[in-house]
């Protein structure tokens, strides 16, 4: 069975029980239950109509939960056994569930986990297995996500800059345990970019196959960080490097610049130089300009400031590194790399150790610590 | 979001703003209701879909550790004059720093003598994660 094509095919069938009247609250609990029966039956009795199967099965689980309802609120209580007529479906549902499940009234991790399971198509079970929670945890995020949103009209428009933040943290949290919560994202952020001519949405996705493509040289085997300068080249995927430029060019051409554009045009650059020597940091520095004019964050300045160190010397870094504030997330750790680059490599060792203590994973931790140990044995202090 | 760790201790920490006692002091009603404020803490943030995990352990620990090849590990304690010593701990899965530190207040709060706070001091430890990818 390809759990893939049985995902695609969740938002549409939610989107045909509201299309026949059912409140989205409903229908999409109606579609995980018809979701998880097919994941248990589907394997041994594979449908004829995948996408009919799970219609009929999902009506008849939305029609149970009614029935179960309506006995124990008023007994006298009927429901049509039948669906209404009506509209039965349209292919803007899916945008429009996009738009529902990443509504502004949400917070970021209940909109992640509701985009998941009903843009998505996983199981709650899946969802809480990937963020390390008790299944019964996640489900509570999701029918409170669902409250939150339950006076919003399925036909209102979204902000599509709140889907785009929600797609790009769920590809952030990267592999974990079964399932590939980078390439669900892609495949949403894909789906996506099909169903809009926003220049975001598509320089979003080229953000993503071009970091997608380095991610096998990214790690160790054994899960160490290897930094961009020291990756392997040759084994990052040229097909998703060239997917992902296309698709950039393309956004790039209409002139509407945003945020996730420039952040790509930044990858898009690591992804040409054939060696860490080769890359243009010049034009690097020049995005990060632009990125600042659309969004001035002391993260972005912190990512200028080493560029700029590249471009320009570490001397130029350092002082680019004074425009950042102190408390900026992996500061230390970019001054501990320009100050080994301007030779102080004393204070280098000891900026290493200090960002190792304040680092929030594990691989970043050991990495900074190995780098701070690699200077005490080249300084013999 | 982001994993926190809220440790109780029995011992260690800053000095208790509220000298409260033993809990074998307390009567049995109040010793009920701080343990019923716990599990309502717990019960409220499954709801909110906040809870990972929760657990108590006992103070009666032993200290072991590997010696030498062939031979069985070395055991020794417990020692009563440990100056830091575990009492439980709650992980909680939330959106910010700011809501983690929100919510160890409440459970600082617990009832102790009299149904009134105890100003536990509970220490609030981030987890270590997996890196981002957007970050090299």
């Amino acid at each position: 069975m390809n759990e893939t094509l049985l995902r695609e095919l969740i938002p549409a069938v939610t989107g045909v029980l509201v299309r026949r009247g059912v409140d989205f609250a409903t229908a999409e609990d109606a579609v995980q239950e018809a979701l998880i029966r097919a994941l248990a039956t589907w394997p041994q009795d594979p449908p004829g109509d995948p996408r009919g199967w799970l219609i009929i099965v999902a009506w008849r689980k939305f029609l149970d939960a009614t029935r179960a309802q309506a006995a124990r609120a008023a007994r006298e209580a009927r429901v049509e056994a039948e669906p209404p007529p009506g509209p039965t479906e349209s292919t803007d549902d899916t945008l429009r569930l996009y738009f529902l499940c990443a509504h502004p009234l949400l917070t970021p991790a209940s909109a992640v986990a509701l985009t998941l399971r009903a843009v998505g198509g996983l199981t709650t079970r899946q969802i809480a297995d990937a963020y390390l929670v008790p299944e019964t945890t996640m489900a509570q995020r999701i029918s409170r996500a669902k409250r939150l949103i339950s006076d919003v009209r399925f036909e209102e428009t979204g902000d599509l800059a709140t889907v785009l933040r929600v797609l790009y943290l769920v590809f952030n949290e990267g592999y974990s345990g079964e399932l590939d919560l980078a390439e669900e994202a892609i495949r949403l952020t894909r789906q996506l970019a099909s169903m809009t001519a926003d220049e975001e949405a598509a320089g979003l996705l080229a953000l993503m196959l071009l970091h997608h493509a380095r991610r096998s040289a990214r790690t160790t085997p054994s899960g160490a960080l290897v930094p961009l300068a020291e990756q392997d080249r040759t084994v990052w995927d040229r097909e998703l490097i060239a997917e992902g430029v296309t698709i950039l060019q393309t956004a790039l051409a209409r002139d509407r610049l945003g945020e996730y554009q420039a952040q790509a045009a930044i990858a898009a650059l690591h992804a040409d130089a054939r060696s860490a020597g080769e890359t243009d940091w010049v034009q690097i520095v020049e995005w990060y300009d632009e990125l600042l004019r659309l969004n001035d964050n002391p993260v972005i300045r912190l990512n200028r400031a080493v560029a700029v160190g590249e471009a320009d010397g570490s001397r130029a870094g350092l002082a680019a590194l004074d425009q950042v504030g102190r408390k900026t997330p992996r500061r230390t750790a970019a001054e501990a790399y320009l100050r080994e680059r301007t030779g102080e490599r004393a204070l280098a060792a000891r900026l290493y150790a200090d960002a190792a203590r304040a680092a929030t994973s594990v691989a970043e931790r050991d990495h900074l610590t190995r780098q701070a140990a690699r200077l005490q044995e080249l300084t013999g202090s | 979001m982001a994993k926190y760790l809220l440790l109780k201790h029995y011992r260690g920490g800053p000095t208790p703003v509220v000298d409260f006692g033993s809990m074998d002091r307390w009567t049995p009603a109040e010793v009920d209701a701080h343990i019923k404020y716990m599990h309502d803490f717990a019960a409220t943030l499954a709801g909110t879909g906040e809870f990972v995990d929760g657990q108590a352990v006992s103070p009666e620990g032993t200290f072991v550790r590997y010696d030498g090849e062939g031979r069985p590990p070395v055991t020794d304690g417990p020692f009563a004059e440990t100056k830091d010593l575990i009492a439980g701990w709650m992980v909680i899965d939330v959106d910010s720093y700011e809501r983690a530190v929100e919510l160890t207040g409440e459970l600082s709060a617990a009832p102790g003598p009299g149904g009134k706070p105890i100003y536990e001091w509970i220490e609030l430890r981030p987890f270590l994660s997996k890196p981002p990818t957007f970050t090299e």
